[in-house]
């Protein structure tokens, strides 16, 4: 697979995994930084269902088997965002940050410890499945991601998420159970996480604990900071920056090892400059806003 | 029963550096209300430091570690004042994300400086044990390395010192004042920069002197040493009562405590989850901590 | 005799050890424009607060057409028909007027989640009828010009205005207003005065005021109880709370009859 098209496609699913994390963070005003875990948990039970579950299927129907498979891992990345959110979302701001990043931890750690997926050693041997087919599948996905998270954000529902994050308790006497949108808000980000993670674990066709680190909620972070949180377009163009920039510096030995090192400064850098990321930017400048006179 | 005092006395040593961390975090969250993510990575740079003022200025121990707090108190300054200070007006997920990537960044420049395999620490005094056994049979079997007390002693001066700055002096009523209310105090006259900037001062100096203490205990340090370190002292200190300075030691106590109890009795690869298992409960159950108070939002 | 709208008995709440609402009892008939006064720390947003379960009282009945609401959370109280607005301005600030309304309309959107993604079936029909519920509602204050502006934009009196807009949008039975002339010049608050008048009228619905501006107080309220350190010391038509004695003196002696400092 060309070099080309592999990077492009791992875009896509970072563009997935910004859009997801968007929706709990961006548009309900939560902190999530425990991302990694519903990313992690899509991955693996989909690794699972292709290759311990449903092998035949896998092999006869491939392009079927990879909806099931996808579709079946984001389910149990909702589920996972359901168990973690309920008693999460009690918390307020800090805490609930802390949390987040607790369980993220304990989903990683399990799976370190659990045999069946192959604990430290890694899973292996995960199918393509649809071989060259595969980047279509990726693209109508992320493709589908983005479309829905759209109109759901455009319904009601989608305001209510949103008033949510403008003021709790108003949001409350305006008759909106803030208590089950957030939650809500919670699931849909863990599905889409664990939708990526799905297609991530054929991509890759190994999977290790070591790839669900705390330092990928991180990036996911850092994605969706420097593309404007509560923005799908800066959730997409955060992804593409902070996809595309490793890319970009391994023209330099020297710049390559310090990559993260310069993730670091741009998270800095850009809630010191411009913490409404790319789209703050172009709000500024491009669109100043108007204050209306009496 | 040897075996539990044992365990005992190793949580009680490894116990005295978490709660050095642990004070740093409480302290800045008590007066902030920020989660300095960075705190970890100051840790593990006052190894660090500890190891070049040892090895390469050749100083005895003491002076080394009298030196190293002040540099690392200087340091975490110059953090807050330029990545933390410019947002104090934000949303408070704004700092947070800046610590993240102050953490970041520090991890990576010592990774980058020092490289990423363990570094030997310097050894400034033998190795000496006690058998314990030899004073009181009913305890043989026990053994206390001098290591582990000169850690707990060290440990212990360096928060009673803190105690009485925080309680005998004017900067220290000041950092109590600010932690209670901060917009009254600042209307008050309270020089709020100031008394910020040396919180951050203080507890830096502990989390630097916990780093060289950590390197002398464990002969090595790392650049990774600080994550590990800085969530589990942060759970000491939610545990005890974030923003609570007493909460902090005795948060972190009974952090290591368990810890040491669990790796003993049980299972040692399940050591590192006893701390998210405590995060995890103490969230769900009482957040604000042993030594907490629970809030009430003014509509 | 018709059950009253609001029966409240014995209202009272603690924390910790001061007693911030003491026994406080309210009534009040479908269709009345009550007032709530008293100084400031009165305990008068706290009893609001109570009513709309945003704190649970200690003690204390809270009954909404004979239904208990006791313990009921917020949303759920303001299903039964209880609607409010906030005596610091409260709207979702990057939202704009219309959308800030149309989440009111939220829990009668009727279409499904699975309608809204694909935009089919009632959704596009439901949208507009929303729509157009929610800018009559900013017509009848003035407001539908300002639809599409971002609630934070607007000057603060369009802003307190888009407040009772909102409050209205949940279509309530009862609405509460805190302090909605804080702020205002004495036209606007006699525009305000005429406005509320209008809402009780048109919407039918019955209005119960907290208010330090008494000349908005005397002259729309029908009936005024007079709250201080948490009990009620009065009650009463306007022209019998004006002269009362205990009232003038938890003003500080102050006369009651201009507009409190």
């Amino acid at each position: 697979m060309s070099y080309f098209l592999q990077i492009f496609q791992l875009l896509c699913l970072n563009v997935i995994l910004a859009a997801s994390l968007n929706v709990i963070n961006g548009y309900c005003g939560l902190f999530s930084i425990g991302h990694a875990g519903f990313f992690a948990v899509g991955a693996y039970v989909a690794a699972a269902a292709s290759k311990f579950w449903m092998p035949e299927f896998a092999a006869a129907q491939p392009a079927l088997a990879l909806i099931a498979v996808v579709l079946v891992g984001a389910a149990a990345a909702g589920i996972a965002g359901l168990v973690v959110g309920i008693p999460c979302l009690r918390l307020t701001g800090d805490y609930l940050a802390i949390a987040t990043v607790g369980f993220g931890e304990i989903i990683r750690i399990i799976l370190l410890n659990t045999e069946s997926v192959g604990a430290s050693r890694g899973f292996p041997g995960i199918p393509l499945l649809t071989g060259e087919w595969f980047p279509f599948w990726v693209v109508l996905f992320t493709i589908f991601s983005l479309f829905t998270i759209h109109r759901l954000m455009k319904s009601s529902t989608g305001r209510a998420i949103l008033s949510v994050r403008e003021d709790e308790i108003a949001a409350r006497s305006m008759g909106i159970n803030v208590r089950f949108y957030k939650t809500f808000a919670f699931v849909v980000g863990a599905f889409f996480a664990g939708l990526s993670g799905a297609l991530f674990a054929h991509y890759s066709q190994f999977l290790h604990p070591s790839n669900f680190t705390f330092m990928v909620s991180v990036m996911v972070l850092l994605m969706i900071v420097v593309g404007g949180m509560g923005s799908q377009l800066g959730a997409v163009l955060g992804a593409v920056i902070v996809t595309l920039l490793p890319e970009a510096l391994r023209f330099s030995e020297t710049l390559s090892s310090i990559r993260m090192l310069i993730f670091g400064l741009i998270m800095i850098l850009v809630v010191l400059w411009e913490p409404k990321g790319l789209m703050g930017l172009y709000f500024r400048f491009a669109r100043p806003k108007k204050k209306v006179s009496a | 029963m040897s075996e539990f005092v044992q365990y005992l006395v190793n949580g009680f040593a490894q116990g005295s550096i978490y709660a050095l961390i642990a004070l740093g975090y409480t302290m800045v969250y008590g007066i902030l209300k920020l989660i300095n993510f960075a705190h970890g990575e100051i840790y593990m740079i006052g190894g660090y430091v500890g190891i070049f003022l040892l090895s390469t200025l050749g100083l005895p121990f003491w002076a080394a570690l009298l030196l190293v707090m002040p540099i690392v108190g200087l340091f975490a300054v110059l953090i807050e004042r330029f990545a933390y200070r410019p947002l104090r007006g934000a949303p408070r997920i704004a700092p947070l994300i800046t610590a993240i990537g102050v953490s970041i960044v520090l991890l990576e420049l010592m990774r980058l400086i020092a490289g990423a395999q363990p570094r030997p620490f310097p050894q400034p005094f033998e190795d000496v044990s006690y058998e314990v056994g030899t004073w009181i049979s009913a305890l043989d079997g026990v053994i206390i390395q001098r290591n582990q007390i000169m850690v707990f002693i060290i440990a212990v001066v360096l928060m009673l010192l803190l105690n009485t700055i925080v309680m005998k002096t004017k900067i220290g009523r000041a950092m109590r004042a600010l932690s209670m209310d901060f917009d009254a105090s600042r209307l008050m006259g309270v020089p709020i920069d100031r008394v910020i900037a040396f919180t951050f001062f203080i507890g830096a100096s502990l989390a630097g002197a916990g780093g060289m203490l950590v390197g002398m205990y464990y002969n090595q340090v790392e650049p990774y040493m600080g994550q590990l370190a800085g969530l589990k002292a942060f759970t000491a200190a939610v545990l005890g009562g974030i923003g609570v300075i007493p909460g902090a030691v005795i948060g972190a106590f009974i952090l290591s405590i368990s810890e040491a109890l669990v790796v003993g009795y049980g299972e040692s690869s399940y050591r590192d989850a006893i701390a998210f298992a405590i995060l995890i409960f103490v969230l769900m159950f009482r957040p604000w901590g042993i030594m907490g108070k629970a809030e009430r939002v003014k509509v | 005799m018709t059950t009253p709208l609001l029966d409240v008995q014995d209202l009272t709440i603690r924390f910790g050890g001061l007693v911030a609402v003491n026994k406080v009892c309210i009534q009040i008939q479908e269709g009345e424009l009550v007032g709530l006064i008293g100084p400031n720390g009165a305990g008068k947003t706290t009893c609001f607060n109570m009513l709309t379960g945003v704190y649970e009282p200690t003690s204390g009945k809270i009954c909404l057409k004979g239904v208990d609401i006791h313990g009921q959370e917020p949303h759920e109280i303001s299903a039964q028909g209880v609607a409010r607005t906030f005596q610091n301005i409260r709207l979702f600030k990057s939202m704009t007027v219309l959308e800030n309304l149309l989440v009111s309309l939220h829990r009668e959107r009727g279409y499904s989640l699975v309608e809204s993604i694909l935009q089919l079936g009632r959704f596009k029909r439901r949208e507009n009828e929303m729509r157009e519920k929610a800018m009559e509602i900013l017509r009848v204050l003035n407001l539908d010009h300002r639809a599409d502006t971002q609630a934070s934009s607007l000057p603060y009196g369009e802003q307190r205005k888009v407040e009772i807009a909102r409050a209205l949008a949940t279509s309530p039975k009862l609405l509460l207003l805190d302090e909605p002339a804080a702020g205002m010049n004495p036209s606007e608050t006699a525009q305000l005065a005429r406005d509320i008048q209008k809402i009780r009228q048109d919407f039918k619905i019955t209005v119960l005021l907290i208010e330090h501006d008494m000349s908005l107080v005397m002259k729309i309220c029908e009936r005024i109880y007079v709250l201080d350190y948490g009990q009620l010391i009065a009650l009463g038509k306007p022209e019998e709370i004006k002269n009362d004695p205990r009232v003038i003196e938890a003003y500080l002696g102050g006369s009651v009859g201009g507009t409190h400092a």
